[in-house]
C-alpha cells in the first residue's frame, strides 16, 4: 500500500458522502476520537492521579468516568460497523430478489422467442428470423447478466455453494473448447490445448471451476481479433495445477491493468472492441479462484496480447 | 396419449409449454396454483408432473411432499421446474423425492422437452 492509498483511507469526509451516513457513524473517524480521549484520559489520570495521590476515591472516581465514557465510544463504533454490515447485506439481498424476479419474465420472453423461431406456430420468412435471432440474442444477454448478478450477490453473502471434488481439469478444459467451438471457427482462430498426460486432478468445485475456464476462454475469443491465436497451457508447480491461456488479442491498457479484476470494469479496448459484456466474469473468476485456495493472475500488452493464469490446489486424495 | 399436469402460475409459461409439449405428443393439464394442482393431481393421475416452486396458496416444495404422502400420487415422476437455484431448495426438492430439478434460466425449451422425454418416452 502506497503513501496515497493509505491518505485515501483517511477521507472520511469524502466517504461519510458516499455512503450516507454522518461523520458520527464513521468508524475511523470514531477510533480517531477514541485514540485522543485516550491519551487525553491517560494524560489527566496521570495528573490528577499525582495530584490527589492521598485520595485514592478522586482517582477511582476519574477513572471509572474515562471508562464510561470509552464504553460509549466503543458502542458506538460496534454499531456504526453494523449498520455498514447490515447496509452491505441489504444491498446483496436487493440484488438477489431483483434478479430472481426479473427471471421469470425473462424466461418467458426466451422460450416465447424459441417457439416462434421453431416455425411451429407459423411458418417464418428469413426476415422475421434475423429479427426473432436479434430479440433472442438479448434476452440472453440479459439471462447471462442477471445470472452474473445472483452470482455476486452470493459471493458478497458468502452463499456461493462450493462443493469440492477431485476432477480433471484439462478434461472441463477440452469440453469448454468444444462448447466454443462453433465461435471459434466463426472468429477464425487457431486454439492450441494439449495437456500433459500426468496431470493430476484438481481439488475444487468443478461446476464454479467451469465458471472460471468458460469466462477466461470466452474473453480470449472475444478479444482476438480477426485470425488470431490461443494456447492453453496446464501443468503440475508443486501442489497446485497451473491453467494458462494465452491469446494474441488487443491487449488490456496498461493504466486499467490495475482494476481488471474490480466489479463491474470494462477496460476502454473492451469497449471499443466488444460492446457486450457486463465487467462481472473477472470478478467472479477471482472469488471462485480464490475461494478455492488458489491464485489468479496476468500479464498483458496493449495491442500484443493477454495472458490469464489461475492455480488450484492438487487433489490428495 | 401421455398426460402431464404443469404447475405453474405464468399464464404465459403455460401457454408456452402447453404449446410444445402438446407438438410433442403430450396432453398437458395445467395447474395456476399449488392447491389446484395437487387435486388435479389426485383427480387426473397423470404420468408426470411439472412443479414450479413460487406458487400462490400452496408453495411447490408443500405440493411435492403433499403429492408424496398420497398413496396415488406418490409414484408419479416430479420435475421441479424454477428459477430459484439455492442449495437448500435443491436438497430439499431431492430429499423430498424429485426425479429432477431445472432452473429456467439455464435451459432452452428444446431441452427441457428433451427431459420430459427422457423420463416419460411418449
Amino acid at each position: 500500500m502506497n503513501f496515497e492509498n493509505i491518505l485515501s483511507q483517511f477521507d472520511i469526509q469524502g466517504q461519510c458522502k458516499k455512503y450516507g451516513i454522518s461523520i458520527w457513524q464513521h468508524p475511523q473517524f470514531l477510533f480517531i476520537v477514541m485514540g485522543v480521549v485516550i491519551i487525553i484520559s491517560a494524560l489527566l489520570t496521570y495528573t490528577i492521579g499525582t495530584k490527589y495521590i492521598n485520595d485514592p476515591y478522586t482517582v477511582a472516581l476519574l477513572v471509572l468516568i474515562l471508562a464510561v465514557v470509552l464504553f460509549i465510544i466503543s458502542t458506538i463504533i460496534t454499531q456504526s460497523f453494523e449498520r455498514l454490515a447490515e447496509a452491505s447485506r441489504m444491498k446483496s439481498e436487493f440484488v438477489s430478489i431483483v434478479s430472481h424476479q426479473l427471471r421469470s419474465p425473462l424466461s418467458n420472453l426466451k422460450w416465447s422467442i424459441e417457439l416462434l423461431m421453431s416455425g411451429k406456430i407459423n411458418s417464418i420468412s428469413e426476415k422475421e428470423l434475423e429479427y426473432y435471432k436479434i430479440l433472442k440474442e438479448n434476452s440472453d444477454r440479459m439471462t447471462e447478466l442477471i445470472s452474473d448478478l445472483l452470482i455476486v450477490s452470493k459471493i458478497e453473502t458468502a452463499k456461493l455453494p462450493i462443493k469440492n471434488s477431485g476432477f480433471s481439469l484439462a478434461e472441463l478444459t477440452e469440453e469448454l473448447i468444444n462448447f466454443f467451438r462453433p465461435l471459434i471457427m466463426a472468429s477464425n482462430i487457431e486454439v492450441t490445448f494439449k495437456p500433459d498426460k500426468s496431470l493430476s486432478k484438481v481439488f475444487a468445485d468443478p461446476s464454479q471451476i467451469r465458471l472460471v475456464v468458460e469466462n477466461l476462454l470466452g474473453n480470449a475469443i472475444r478479444y482476438v481479433k480477426g485470425k488470431g491465436a490461443i494456447s492453453i497451457k496446464l501443468e503440475n508447480v508443486k501442489n497446485h495445477t497451473l491453467f494458462e491461456i494465452k491469446d494474441d488479442g488487443v491487449g488490456i491498457p496498461k493504466e486499467d491493468q490495475k482494476f481488471i479484476f474490480q466489479k463491474f470494469f470494462r477496460s476502454k479496448n473492451a469497449l471499443r472492441h466488444q460492446t457486450q459484456g457486463s465487467g462481472l466474469g473477472l470478478y467472479i473468476a477471482k472469488a471462485i479462484v480464490e475461494k478455492s485456495g488458489g491464485k489468479i493472475g496476468f500479464k498483458s500488452e496493449e495491442n500484443k496480447g493477454s495472458t490469464f493464469w489461475f492455480t488450484l490446489p492438487i487433489n490428495k486424495k | 396419449m401421455k398426460k402431464i399436469l404443469f404447475i405453474e402460475d405464468e399464464s404465459a409459461l403455460q401457454k408456452t409449454f402447453g404449446e410444445v409439449l402438446g407438438q410433442a405428443g403430450y396432453e398437458v393439464i395445467s395447474a395456476l396454483d399449488g392447491e389446484i394442482g395437487l387435486s388435479l393431481a389426485k383427480e387426473k393421475k397423470p404420468d408426470l408432473i411439472l412443479l414450479d416452486l413460487i406458487l400462490p396458496k400452496l408453495h411447490g416444495l408443500e405440493v411435492l411432499k403433499g403429492l408424496k404422502e398420497v398413496e396415488e400420487t406418490k409414484d408419479i415422476p416430479v420435475i421441479i421446474l424454477t428459477n430459484l437455484e439455492g442449495m437448500a431448495e435443491i436438497e430439499k426438492a431431492i430429499e423430498l423425492g424429485a426425479k429432477g430439478y431445472l432452473v429456467k434460466a439455464q435451459y432452452s425449451l428444446g431441452e427441457i422437452v428433451q427431459k420430459v422425454r427422457d423420463i416419460l418416452p411418449e
